[in-house]
């Protein structure tokens, strides 16, 4: 053996460093097939980030079609729902700069809505049941619907179809739960009246001319 | 007894002036019971409770109105007897200012009580009933949080409780309520402090901690303490700890810090370090619960500022208006900058003074405008660092607060924002005064509500799947389906080309007869099952024909009522003649293609079929195929199947011998309506498939139609 690297060098050089390659390269192929991966993870990445309204208005039938559109080479700022929120979020997972939202698809809205079915004017005509990407509202055939607002996305899609347009989108109203406290006013707008409160002996000297 | 615990020191801190002073000059008072009394349904940490009275009941002070929504919640009680005049929406005392689901009770003045349980010696119940009790008597936290103290009192069985801490420490500026209790009640405290103590086992120390700013309390402890001890040797388990005033001690963690020396790690609570921690007018509502089966309708609260004329401490009921508290207290509205429920650290302005005391009011406090001016704005931050010297979490307000602003949740989270007690010592000492807290509260918000959309967005996501997922399987078994009748309907068509192939040897006749008549036929083929009785009917139909013949052909005799032959009987029975010509024609064609189609046929057979023909003609079939030939000439009907229906109509009309004309009318009415009724889908098929054989249908249609109206008419002329 060792005479044989020794008279052949080269050839016996050559051959170890095919053999390496040989070996390792059954370990790839091998690992190729056993680890494989199901689905493209970066799909799934992509669609925990877009809210899932499923309203498709970014002109694909759902949240994970845009996913898939995405990663496929789609501008990121189609998504009105999620907002400017959502994009810095996809661009920073996907490592490109953040884009402002494409208007052309809506506009974004702070003021989450969920849809609301008056009742008395509704027909049963079940359009808006199959319209609702969620199943998010019950009805049956000539039975009135209504709408589940825990699960209304506020896609807007009901609307539409209702042939006695008895579909409102209403603002969801904030209770004691949903509330939350605002950032303080100053966050938004620097003041500029405070010039002669700027040290804390003017502002001593204020209070005291009111008590006085 | 002297203190033998160390007293350990807590990170941060600051020192606010007390202004304790004020509201301890005057002994624990009482108000006038109000006019009306709004009692909210959510005065606690967690789930509202449900109401369980209705409008108009008459209740008693102590009633339960509502009933706790789960185990994470408190049950609401009438503070006084009266009747409910409303269950609605509120003002309560809450930072947003939102209304929320509230009873409102009318006092009658009386204050009756409902009955009470009273219990002597609660170490003679089991440890659950006494934790009922608790939970029945609607106690929640009156500290501040409203934390529902029968969920406090359950640790889990993995948590051993070796310390019971009762906090006393009251901390915050210008509230007293806890002093002032702990002055007047100290024996309840300490009945309760032994109450608490049963529930948990035993703890092996038992602490009261005060900060060295309350003598009075501390004194009266001691000895409450000193006389307990002669009735009961527990009680000298029992240690008032007095511990240096700083703000802010009097927070849950903080007490266990400075009296235990442990600090509760991020995400747990202070029962996974062995201790729990109580509030001492808590202490006190659960004894007089267990003792006096009181349920917690009233608690002792602070009501103090420069804008009231009596400053003191009172025993008031829940659900007294606010604006009648401070009214009693001769509150001037010009002198006030705000109303503040809390202290003036962790307080809150409220929005509307109607909202009522609820279990977590600890103090009123009605500022001037020079002793709690409007906040000044806020200035850049210099970044002078004090607010980490004070924070008493050891957090980074600072940097807390450039995330807030840039709205960062993760880097947020990263710094333990949800370890901030939010007590306010970093805005107190911000030179540039930036509402701090308020960032923090803000951002805690919103990273709530954002995990509150991501959970949403999760299920909207499940659930547009699971639809898609729903639609994929409708329209995989819709399209299955599909296949399966576009199979069926093949093999049809594919019969109907055989059977068709059988029947295009039809003479001229059926081409003109319309088709219905033809799928009639065909209808009435398809009833005979096996082919020899198929042949068999054949054969008759020929031999009748045959009879037909012979009968027409027979020459005209004049006879008594027709003495005369005339012209028109002739031609009339050349047509019979040439009809039954044709028809005989036909009937043997048929025999001959069924014979002739039927390859397993034995050529044999045809022999005996022929002796057939001669021999087995019933008088019945005879009679029918004659009345379908003289029928032939006034209708185009194929005479077979006219005949066949006859026939059978016959065979019915034999059976049932007393059915009346009228009767056997109407059935035939009801036939002619269910045939015309098949042509009419016929001609919608054909119609629909583009048949050369509209016209037919149509005719036959017309025809139809024809004669039902004939038989009406005749019907309507018998009975008119």
């Amino acid at each position: 053996m060792i005479d044989f690297i020794l008279q052949n060098p080269i050839l016996s050089a050559l051959l170890a460093l095919g053999g390496l390659s040989a070996a390792f390269g059954a370990i790839l192929g091998f690992a190729a097939v056993k680890y494989k991966v199901e689905g493209d993870p970066l799909v799934e990445r992509i669609d925990a980030l877009l809210p899932q309204t499923q309203c498709g208005q970014c002109g694909h039938p759902g949240c994970k079609p845009y996913a898939q559109a995405i990663v496929n080479g789609e501008d990121i700022n189609k998504c009105p729902p999620g907002g400017q929120a959502t994009i810095n979020a996809l661009a920073d997972l996907l490592d490109v700069p953040a884009p402002t939202l494409d208007t052309e698809h809506g506009e974004y809205s702070a003021v989450k809505k969920v849809a609301f079915i008056r009742e008395d004017e509704c027909i049963g005509c079940t359009k808006c049941i199959q319209a609702c990407p969620t199943d998010a509202i019950l009805g049956a055939a000539k039975q009135m619907h209504t709408v589940i607002i825990d699960e209304c996305t506020g896609c807007d899609l009901c609307v539409e179809p209702c042939p006695v347009d008895c579909i409102d989108m209403v603002p969801l109203p904030t209770n004691i739960d949903s509330w939350k406290w605002a950032l303080p006013a100053t966050n938004q707008k620097p003041v500029f009246h405070v010039v002669a409160n700027l040290i804390a002996t003017d502002r001593r000297n204020t209070s005291d001319d009111k008590a006085a | 007894m002297s203190s033998l615990i160390r007293v350990w020191n807590i990170p941060g801190g600051v020192h606010p002036p007390e202004n304790k002073k004020q509201s301890l000059q005057l002994p624990l008072g009482e108000i006038p019971l109000p006019p009306v009394l709004v009692i909210p349904l959510n005065q606690h940490l967690g789930t509202p409770s449900q109401a369980v009275v209705q409008v108009g009941d008459n209740v008693l002070a102590g009633q339960l109105i509502g009933a706790a929504d789960g185990t994470f919640s408190v049950n609401t009680h009438a503070s006084t007897s009266g009747t409910v005049i409303a269950i609605e929406e509120c003002a309560i005392p809450h930072p947003s200012g939102i209304a929320a689901e509230s009873i409102v009770i009318q006092p009658d003045g009386l204050h009756a009580w409902i009955e009470k349980e009273e219990c002597a010696d609660f170490r003679a119940l089991d440890r659950l009933d006494l934790l009922d009790k608790i939970r029945a008597a609607g106690i929640a936290g009156l500290g501040g949080a409203g934390f529902p103290t029968a969920v406090k009192l359950a640790p889990k069985s993995t948590q051993i409780i070796d310390t019971l801490i009762l906090n006393g420490a009251e901390c915050e500026p210008y509230i007293t309520a806890d002093d002032m209790l702990m002055q007047v009640r100290a024996n309840e405290l300490i009945a309760g402090t032994l109450l608490l103590s049963h529930i948990l086992h035993y703890p092996e120390k038992l602490l009261i901690g005060v900060e060295d700013n309350k003598p009075k309390a501390i004194a009266a402890l001691k000895m409450a303490i000193a006389s307990a001890s002669v009735t009961d040797p527990e009680a000298k388990k029992i240690q008032v700890v007095s511990f240096p005033t700083k703000y802010p001690s009097g927070g849950a963690k903080q007490i266990i810090q400075i009296l235990t020396g442990r600090e509760t790690p991020s995400g747990h609570h202070s029962a996974d370090i062995g201790v729990i921690c109580v509030n001492v007018a808590t202490a006190v509502a659960a004894w007089r619960a267990v003792r006096y089966g009181e349920p917690m309708i009233s608690r002792v609260t602070t009501i103090v500022g420069e804008a009231l004329q009596t400053q003191r401490n009172i025993d008031v009921l829940f659900g007294t208006p606010i604006s009648y508290v401070l009214e009693q207290h001769g509150f001037d509205k010009n002198r006030a900058s705000r109303v503040v429920m809390g202290g003036p650290m962790m307080g809150f302005t409220l929005l509307d003074l109607d909202a009522p005391v609820i279990k977590t009011t600890n103090c009123i406090l009605a500022p001037s405008k020079q002793e709690l001016p409007a906040p000044p704005p806020a200035q850049a931050c210099i970044r002078c660092g004090m607010c980490a010297d004070v924070c008493p979490a050891s957090l980074l307000p600072q940097q807390l607060f450039w995330y807030a602003q840039a709205e960062d949740f993760d880097r947020l989270e990263a710094h333990n924002l949800f370890d901030c007690i939010e007590c306010g010592a970093c805005s107190y000492v911000c030179p540039s005064t930036i509402p701090l807290v308020q960032y923090y509260r803000a951002a805690k918000g919103s990273i709530r509500q954002n995990e509150l959309e991501k959970e949403k967005a999760d299920r909207s996501r499940q659930r547009f799947e699971f639809r898609q997922a729903r639609i994929a399987k409708e329209e995989a078994e819709k399209e299955a389906k599909r296949l399966l009748r576009q199979k069926a309907a093949e093999e049809a068509k594919q019969k109907l080309a055989d059977k068709a192939a059988s029947l295009s040897a039809l003479p001229q006749v059926s081409q003109t007869v319309p088709d219905v008549v033809s799928a009639a036929v065909a209808k009435v083929s398809s009833v005979q099952v096996s082919t020899d009785e198929q042949k068999t009917k054949l054969e008759r139909m020929v031999n009748a024909a045959k009879v037909t013949l012979e009968f027409s052909q027979k020459p005209l005799v004049p006879n008594k009522t027709n003495p005369v032959i005339s012209e028109e009987q002739l031609v009339k029975q050349q047509v019979r003649i040439k009809q039954a010509e044709l028809k005989l024609a036909e009937a043997e064609k048929k025999l001959a293609d069924f014979i002739a189609t039927q390859p397993v046929q034995n050529p044999t057979d045809a022999k005996p079929i022929e002796a057939a023909q001669a021999t087995s003609v019933t008088p019945e079939i005879i009679v029918a195929a004659k009345t379908a030939t003289a029928e032939v000439t006034a209708t185009i009907e194929d005479p077979m199947a006219a005949a066949i229906a006859r026939a059978k109509a016959r065979k019915k009309a034999a059976a049932i011998p007393d059915k009346s004309d009228e009767e056997k009318r109407a059935e035939q009415i009801k036939a002619l309506q269910s045939r015309l009724q098949k042509a009419r889908e016929r001609l919608a098929q054909a119609e629909a498939e583009n048949d050369p054989n509209i016209e037919a249908f149509r005719l036959g249609i017309t025809k139809l139609e024809e004669r039902l109206n004939e038989i009406q008419n005749s019907i309507g002329l018998q009975t008119g």
